[in-house]
C-alpha cells in the first residue's frame, strides 16, 4: 500500500512530494507536477496544490466518554471526530465511569482505540482514586501497564490538596510521568460556578468563577513542581494572570534544569469571550469558563511566544438532555476535535502569530513531547512513520453542527465561519480522514 | 411574536406606565366586593414553581382568579438537578397539556429565558436565581409612584444583599427607567462582582456606608438577607451586620420625615429591619404586597387578553 502526496507545502514551506509506504514517509521528492518520478509505483495520488501537510495532530486533553456515557460519545466517534480533525493521537481523559484509576481500565480504554482504529488512544490515568482528590491511584501499575500511561490527571477536578498534589507530582518522577492539573481553587470556584466572575456574571446572576481561582492553583502547583523537581502541566490555562505566572515558572525552570512546567490552551479560549453567556446557552458552559477579550489577548500571545506549549481541545461531548437545564444544571463542557485546527487556523495563523511551522510545534510536536508519545509529533522526513494531516489553508466554511461525526452537538462553532481546513488525516500510511 | 416577562430589559418607559395605568384600575377592582373581572375568562395559566415560594405564588394566583383565569398551581421542585428531568422536557410537558401562560419560578439564574425559547405562549419570570424578579421591581416602583407621584428625579437607596438578589436586579432597571437615581449600600463581600464597571455603565452609584446614604434619600428599600449567607462567611455575625447595614431605630432618626421604607418580604425582623421600621408608619411594606396583586393582573392582562397586549 503507497500513497504519494503531490506538490504539498510542507509545514507552509518547501513544496514536495511525500511517498508513503508501509506506513513509512519512504522519499521527499522535488515536486515535479505531474510527472514527478516517484509516483510511478503509488498505489494512490493525492494531488495537494496549495495545501499544507503537517505531522498529524496529537489531542492532550479529549473526553471520549466511554466507558459509562456511550449516548454521548463513544471511543469510535470520537475517534472519527479525532480523524476528522486531522489527530492522530488523542489522550483520553479519566473521568469516565468507571474512571480510569486502574490498569485495567486503561488497557480497556487503549484496546477500544486500537479496535477503533482511527487515532492511537493513549488513555491518561487519574491523580486520585475515583477522583475524588484524596488517595493516589495505582500511578505506578497504571505506569507499567501495556498502556503505557504517563499523564495523569484529575480533569474536571482540581486536586485541591497540597500534599496531595505534592505526593503525585514526587511519585511520578520515578516512570518519567506528568501530572496535568485543573487548576480551580475548589473553595474560590466551588462547583457551581459557572461564569467568569466581573461585570458579566453580576449582571446575570450567575455564579462567579474569579480568574485568580485558577491563578492560585498554578502558582502553587509551580511551586510544588520545583520543589519536588518534577513535570506539572497545566491544563486549558484561560487567564492571563496564570500566563504570567507560567512565563516566570518556565524562567526559573529553564536556569535550575531539574524541573518542568508547561501548559496547554484550548481553541475555545483562544477566541470565545465571556458575553456569549448573555443568552443563557448552556453551549457555552465550559470549565473553565469563556473569559473576557483581556484573557483572550494574553493566551494568544502566550502561545505564539511558546509560554504556552500547546493547543488541546478538551473536547467534552455532552448527550442534548444535559445541556437542556437551567445554566447552572447543565454539563459543563464544549465539542472541539473536528474545529481545533481551523480554530488555530483563524485565529493564529490568519492574524500572524503563528506560521504553519508554529501550528504543528503547539498541535503536534510539542503535545507529544508533554506525553511522551514516540511515534507522534514526528518531523515530515524520510524514515518517519507517515502520521500525516493534509490542510487547506485558505478554505473558509460555516460551521454546522449538525455535519459532525461526534454523537453530540454542544457545538459552539456552529454558524460561525472559519478558515483552514483539514482535507486528509493518515495514521501510518492509513487514510483515516478524507475522501 | 410572543410576548413575555422575563426581566425588566422587555419593557420600555411608556409600556412601565402603561401598566402602571391598568393597574391603578386593578386596584380599584381589588377594594370592590365583587372582584372578578371577565377578562381571561377561559385561559388557563400554570403557576410553575421550581422554588418555594408563598407571596409571589398567592399574589400570582389571586392575580389570575380576579381576572377569571383558571389558574394552576404546581410545584415542581426536584425537577431541577441534573439528574432529574430535562427542563426542557419538564416545561415541554406541562405546557402540552394545553396551557395559554406560564408563571414560572426557579433557582436558576436564566431559567425563565432558555423555556421562553421552547414555548411559544408568554412566559411571566417570576423569579430566576440571582437574576430578576420583574414583576416584583414593578410592584415596587408602582407603590413607590403612588406614594411620591412620580420617581423622575427621586433617589432610592437599595440596602443589604445586592449579590444574590434578583429584586435588586430588577429593580436597578426598572427605577432608572422611571428616571429614579438610586444608591446601593452593601458590605464590599456583599456588592455583586464586577459593580464598578456594572454601575458605571447602568448609571448607578455604590456606598459602603448607610448612614451617610439615608439623610440624602427620599425612599429606601431593604433586601432580606438570607442565613445561608452567614455561613458563607460574607460577614462575621448577623449583629455586626445589623450594626452596619440594618435599619435600626437609631437610623430612621436619620431619614428626611416622611421617606418611605419598603422591602420585598419575607423580613428577618431584627436583621436588616427593626420591628419599629417594617411597622412605621412611612413603611410600605403591606402597600406592596397590596400592590402586587394589582400589578401582576395587569401584566397578566396585557400579556394574555388579546391583541391589545403592550402595543
Amino acid at each position: 500500500m503507497s500513497v504519494v502526496i503531490k506538490g504539498a507545502s510542507i509545514l507552509g514551506q518547501k513544496t514536495a512530494d511525500v511517498y508513503v509506504e508501509d506506513g513509512v514517509i519512504r522519499e521527499i521528492g522535488v515536486s515535479t507536477g505531474s510527472t514527478s518520478g516517484s509516483d510511478h509505483s503509488a498505489s494512490e495520488v493525492i494531488e495537494a496544490d496549495g495545501l499544507v501537510l503537517l505531522p498529524g495532530l496529537v489531542d492532550l486533553h479529549t473526553h471520549l466518554r466511554e466507558p459509562g456515557r456511550e449516548d454521548a460519545e463513544t471511543v469510535l466517534t470520537g475517534s472519527q471526530a479525532a480523524a476528522a480533525g486531522g489527530f492522530t493521537s488523542v489522550l483520553a481523559m479519566a473521568n469516565t465511569n468507571p474512571v480510569t484509576d486502574t490498569a485495567e481500565a486503561a488497557e480497556r480504554v487503549l484496546d477500544l482505540g486500537r479496535e477503533a482504529g482511527l487515532v492511537d488512544v493513549q488513555p491518561v490515568g487519574a491523580v486520585t482514586k475515583g477522583l475524588a482528590g484524596e488517595e493516589l491511584a495505582e500511578l505506578g501499575l497504571m505506569a507499567r501497564s501495556r498502556a503505557r500511561v504517563r499523564v495523569f490527571s484529575d480533569d474536571g477536578k482540581c486536586v485541591g490538596d497540597a500534599r496531595v498534589m505534592r505526593r503525585a507530582l514526587e511519585y511520578v518522577k520515578a516512570f518519567g510521568g506528568i501530572i496535568s492539573q485543573h487548576s480551580q481553587d475548589p473553595s474560590l470556584a466551588p462547583h457551581a460556578s459557572c461564569c467568569h466572575e466581573g461585570p458579566i456574571s453580576g449582571d446575570l446572576g450567575l455564579p462567579g468563577w474569579p480568574g485568580v481561582a485558577e491563578d492560585v492553583i498554578v502558582a502553587r502547583d509551580v511551586m510544588l513542581a520545583r520543589h519536588t523537581g518534577s513535570r506539572v502541566h497545566v491544563a486549558h490555562v484561560s487567564t492571563a494572570g496564570s500566563v504570567e505566572v507560567i512565563r516566570w515558572a518556565k524562567s526559573q525552570a529553564k536556569k535550575d534544569g531539574t524541573w518542568e512546567v508547561t501548559a496547554e490552551v484550548t481553541p475555545h479560549h483562544l477566541l470565545l469571550t465571556t458575553d456569549l453567556l448573555r443568552g443563557y446557552d448552556p453551549t457555552y458552559k465550559v470549565n473553565p469558563p469563556l473569559r473576557p477579550a483581556e484573557d483572550v489577548e494574553a493566551l494568544r500571545a502566550a502561545l505564539a511566544d511558546g509560554t504556552i506549549d500547546a493547543v488541546a481541545t478538551d473536547h467534552a461531548p455532552h448527550a442534548r438532555h444535559d445541556k437542556e437545564h437551567a445554566f447552572v444544571d447543565a454539563a459543563f463542557g464544549m465539542l472541539g476535535l473536528e474545529t481545533a485546527l481551523s480554530v488555530v487556523g483563524t485565529v493564529m495563523v490568519e492574524s500572524g502569530l503563528l506560521d504553519w511551522a508554529g501550528v504543528a510545534r503547539v498541535m503536534s510536536t510539542a503535545p507529544a513531547a508533554i506525553a511522551g508519545l514516540t511515534g507522534h509529533g514526528r518531523e515530515i522526513a524520510v524514515g518517519e512513520p507517515a502520521n500525516l494531516a493534509l490542510v487547506d489553508p485558505s478554505a473558509a466554511y460555516v460551521v454546522d453542527r449538525n455535519d459532525s461525526l461526534s454523537l453530540a452537538r454542544n457545538n459552539p462553532w456552529h454558524g460561525r465561519t472559519l478558515t483552514g481546513r483539514v482535507v486528509g488525516t493518515w495514521l501510518r500510511g492509513k487514510r483515516t480522514f478524507g475522501a | 411574536m410572543t410576548r413575555h416577562l422575563l426581566s425588566i430589559d422587555d419593557v420600555s418607559a411608556a409600556e412601565i406606565h402603561e401598566l402602571f395605568e391598568t393597574a391603578a384600575e386593578m386596584h380599584d377592582v381589588q377594594r370592590r366586593e365583587v372582584k372578578k373581572l371577565p377578562a381571561l375568562r377561559g385561559r388557563t395559566v400554570i403557576n410553575l414553581f421550581f422554588e418555594d415560594s408563598t407571596r409571589t405564588r398567592s399574589s400570582f394566583e389571586i392575580a389570575g382568579k380576579w381576572l377569571s383565569a383558571d389558574v394552576i398551581n404546581l410545584s415542581a421542585k426536584g425537577s431541577s438537578t441534573s439528574k432529574g428531568e430535562s427542563l426542557r422536557d419538564t416545561v415541554l410537558t406541562v405546557t402540552a397539556m394545553g396551557i395559554d401562560g406560564l408563571v414560572m419560578r426557579h433557582s436558576a439564574s436564566g431559567a425563565a429565558h432558555q423555556v421562553a425559547q421552547w414555548l411559544d405562549i408568554p412566559v411571566i419570570n417570576a423569579g430566576d436565581g440571582m437574576h430578576e424578579h420583574p414583576t416584583q421591581a414593578l410592584l415596587d416602583g408602582y407603590t413607590l409612584t403612588r406614594r411620591l407621584g412620580t420617581l423622575e428625579g427621586k433617589h432610592v437607596a437599595i440596602v443589604g444583599d445586592l449579590t444574590h438578589s434578583r429584586v435588586f436586579r430588577s429593580n436597578i432597571k426598572s427605577l432608572a427607567k422611571l428616571g429614579a437615581r438610586v444608591t446601593v449600600v452593601a458590605p464590599p463581600t456583599l456588592m455583586p462582582s464586577g459593580v464598578g464597571d456594572w454601575s458605571n455603565e447602568a448609571g448607578f452609584a455604590t456606598c459602603y456606608d448607610l448612614d451617610a446614604v439615608l439623610p440624602e434619600v427620599d425612599a429606601v428599600m431593604m433586601l432580606r438577607v438570607q442565613k445561608e449567607r452567614m455561613s458563607g462567611g460574607y460577614f462575621p455575625t448577623a449583629r455586626e451586620y445589623t450594626v452596619g447595614y440594618g435599619l435600626t431605630r437609631p437610623r430612621l432618626a436619620l431619614l428626611k420625615p416622611g421617606t418611605p421604607i419598603l422591602h420585598p418580604g419575607p423580613m428577618n425582623r431584627g436583621l436588616e429591619i427593626a420591628a419599629d421600621a417594617a411597622d412605621a408608619a412611612d413603611s410600605l411594606i403591606l402597600d406592596q404586597v397590596s400592590a402586587g396583586v394589582a400589578v401582576r393582573m395587569a401584566v397578566l392582562y396585557h400579556l394574555l387578553a388579546g391583541e391589545e397586549a403592550l402595543a
